[in-house]
């Protein structure tokens, strides 16, 4: 089988030693987790952990399964990237004489929609959300002038069909489904 | 052994009363019904021991000899009575020395409860004196774990820890308890958990998977059960029977099925896997719909699974999701617990009796009784045989012993020809194959079973790795019959050398001590076989003995164990020799 691009979505409780439980089902299977984001979700007090794999929907099956199967663990769904609406987040600091000495450094940060977040005497930080490959690509435009530190987040998304937590939590869902 | 009944705890539910942490431990096992725990004591779990003392007229600790030596004892309870074992540990190397108890209990759905002291809270992270990450180390092997470091959690985390290890697919779970915890007070109040809102441990059998899979069995004009532990987990013993004498389907067990039903029952064809009886194997690629009844369809089970039972349409019922589909495809899943599921279909299934293909087992059974069975229990060769040692113990015995077994060709002897009457009986490291897991393990399964026979058949290998654990019996007066098959090498890999890697006996010869003379030194009775001529009166006088018991037999040195499905191929190489 073909391998693609994952998002598995796991809502759960917020517990200590839970992303260690998770996290070894991807070791115990040689997976790499190519990104991981973890944050509150729509449901008070239920966590949310968005997980980016590069494998075959044989093994991203089998892995939801082993997620699932943790007691801390309410739901996990795997999505393709076609089924989810996704984005990333990325920081560019960059010596502030740039912004005035290159022409070009303001058409990138016009042309690639991206935030100035603050301007110090010495650096600026761009701010930029959006696919991976558009930060990439930004990155790649940024690079010949030299960037002083970069950092790209975890994907975040949202499935575009119904993820029933709620309807879990209340005892309505039906797990044979 | 009175203290071994269950006891319920006084608690009192309206007023809560103000107690140490380490006595509130005290409490919670008891309202689980857990009078009877093994471990061992050391500094971070003394508060613990402390109230053990003060409440040993109601909680029974039996000290074992090592902290792995606890584990396996809390297993083999657990195994033979179905409740929660109990293991207790200190922190740092105490606690490490529970992780292959934990991970066997993993691997082979064995619910129990490990507690382990702490270094005290804010020596946390700290590097302290036998200070470890236990719960780090113990996550990938337990179905659960946490960290008490405030006394008032402990009722709450105690009573979640007990279900979580009973329920569903029953799994060890692990309790970490800062010391600071033991020695605070809280107020005490005891509510068994109930229900985990992330937790489903039983799903809901599915009416229109059970139709589906009735329909399929109907129609099917060779339909093969294979069966395992889940049956004996969901006591569903008797409706496993009603399904397979009402459908009249052949069904084999895997080795952690074994006793789930009669070995003599008509219809109960032996053992699947790699040390299996052959039809069972063979036929596995000739029958038309295989269904699997909580066996999780393990490579020593399946063989190469490209090739396993392609033929055939395939029904699984488990309790667990995540074992659908994970080796092999399911054409028909049925989840939920086998006694439910099987109680479900058994109505819709029609009344059949598939003479022919059960003829199909006993022609393979004929052919595997000429080429191997006649020769391991009825040998004339010189050299005794693991397999006449086991048909004297199931003559002695009248099969109704609790046979305890350790890993390698013993165990397979002891699988292949110890037979039962009752479930339960078998209580063997399957999963994870831990050599040194029967003569603990017979201590925890004869305390759980006082009024029965437990024997342990153990190889000269394994048998050297929990030894020490003959202490506890002789200061326990546990009475365990304990026999070691001595044939002076670590028989198991020997056999892999002389079949696989050219007779090239690396590390796999064993000189051997006295053994008699040790098992003497914890003032065991014991005694020795050389000879064929002797093996009944010592397998008589072992089992008659009201006391523990120990014989080593001196079997065969070279002996091989057949059939065999080599590492990797198809159940349809089983070799018979």
């Amino acid at each position: 089988m073909e391998k693609e691009w994952f998002t598995i979505s796991v809502y759960s409780e917020n517990n200590v030693g839970l992303l260690n439980r998770i996290s070894g089902i991807f070791l115990k299977r040689h997976i790499n987790i190519e990104s991981l984001n973890v944050s509150k979700s729509e449901i008070e007090g239920v966590s949310k952990f968005t997980i980016v794999v590069f494998t075959t929907p044989e093994w991203t099956r089998k892995i939801v399964g082993q997620i699932e199967k943790q007691i801390e663990v309410i739901k996990a769904f795997y999505h393709t990237d076609e089924e989810t609406i996704y984005q990333e987040s990325a920081l560019f600091k960059i010596a502030s004489d740039l912004l005035f000495d290159e022409r070009q450094i303001q058409n990138i940060i016009k042309e690639s929609n991206s935030q100035i977040v603050t301007v110090s005497r010495d650096f600026f930080v761009l701010a930029k959300s959006g696919r991976k490959e558009e930060i990439d690509e930004m990155h790649d435009l940024l690079e010949p002038y030299g960037i002083m530190q970069f950092v790209r987040s975890g994907r975040i998304a949202v499935s575009k069909t119904e993820m029933p937590i709620s309807s879990i939590l209340n005892g309505y869902y039906d797990y044979s489904k | 052994m009175e203290t071994l009944k269950k006891e319920e705890t006084k608690t009192n539910k309206q007023t809560p009363i103000k107690i140490s942490g380490a006595e509130a431990i005290i409490h919670c096992l008891l309202a689980e019904g857990a009078n009877l725990v093994y471990g061992y004591p050391g500094g971070a779990i003394m508060p613990i021991y402390d109230e053990l003392y003060k409440f040993q007229d109601k909680l029974t600790h039996i000290l074992t000899r090592h902290e792995q030596g606890a584990t396996h004892a809390a297993q083999g309870y657990a195994r033979v009575t179905g409740d929660v074992g109990v293991a207790m540990a200190t922190s740092g190397p105490g606690a490490t020395n529970l992780v292959t108890g934990l991970a066997d209990a993993q691997i082979d759905s064995t619910p129990m409860v490990c507690i382990t002291g702490q270094v005290t809270r804010h020596l946390l992270g700290s590097d302290a004196f036998q200070e470890t990450d236990i719960i780090g180390i113990s996550t990938p092997v337990t179905k659960w774990n946490y960290q008490i470091t405030r006394a008032e959690e402990i009722p709450e985390i105690m009573a979640k820890a007990f279900y979580i290890a009973r329920s569903g697919r029953p799994g060890p779970v692990l309790v970490d308890i800062t010391k600071n915890a033991q020695f605070e007070e809280l107020d005490f109040f005891y509510e068994p958990c109930k229900k985990v809102r992330s937790y489903n441990p039983v799903p809901k059998p599915n009416k229109k998977a059970i139709e589906a899979a009735a329909e399929l069995i109907n129609s099917a004009k060779k339909p093969y059960i294979v069966f395992g532990q889940g049956v004996i987990l969901g006591k569903a013993e008797e409706q496993l029977k009603s399904v397979v004498e009402k459908a009249g389907i052949p069904a084999a067990w895997t080795i952690l099925g074994l006793s789930a039903m009669d070995t003599d029952h008509p219809l109960n064809v032996g053992m699947v896997g790699m040390h299996g009886n052959y039809g069972p194997n063979l036929l596995t690629n000739e029958c038309d719909v295989l269904i699997a009844i909580g066996m999780r369809f393990d490579d020593r089970v399946t063989g190469d699974l490209d090739t396993y039972a392609k033929q055939a349409k395939v029904i699984h019922f488990d309790i667990d999701p995540a074992e659908i589909d994970k080796n092999v495809k399911t054409d028909v899943a049925v989840l939920g617990n086998a006694r439910e599921t099987l109680d479900l279909l058994l109505p819709l299934l029609n009344e059949n009796r598939h003479e022919a293909w059960h003829n199909e087992f006993k022609k393979k059974y004929e052919i595997e009784f000429d080429a191997v069975i006649k020769n391991d229990i009825h040998p004339t060769k010189e050299g005794l045989t693991m397999g006449e040692v086991m048909e004297e113990i199931n003559i002695a015995s009248e099969n109704k012993a609790v046979i305890v077994s350790d890993v390698g060709q013993h165990q397979m002897f002891a699988c292949r020809y110890a037979k039962f009457k009752q479930t339960k009986s078998n209580i063997t490291s399957g999963g994870l194959g831990t050599m040194g897991f029967a003569l603990p393990a017979a201590i925890g399964a004869k305390m759980g079973a006082m009024d029965r026979e437990v024997v342990a058949i153990i190889g000269d290998g394994g048998y050297q790795m929990t030894i020490q654990e003959l202490g506890t019996i002789f200061q326990n007066k546990t009475p365990v019959k304990i026999v070691v098959l001595n044939n002076d090498h670590l028989g198991m890999v020997r056999q892999w050398q002389e079949l696989f890697f050219d007779s090239r006996y690396a590390s796999t010869v064993m000189v051997n001590p006295d053994f008699v003379k040790i098992a003497e030194g914890y003032h065991i009775k014991s005694t020795r076989v050389k000879e064929r001529k002797d093996l009944k009166a010592a397998v008589e006088e072992m089992m008659a003995s009201k006391d523990a018991f120990f014989l080593e037999v001196c079997v065969e040195k070279e002996d091989n164990v057949f059939p065999m499905i080599p590492s990797g191929a198809s159940v349809s190489d089983v070799r018979l020799k």
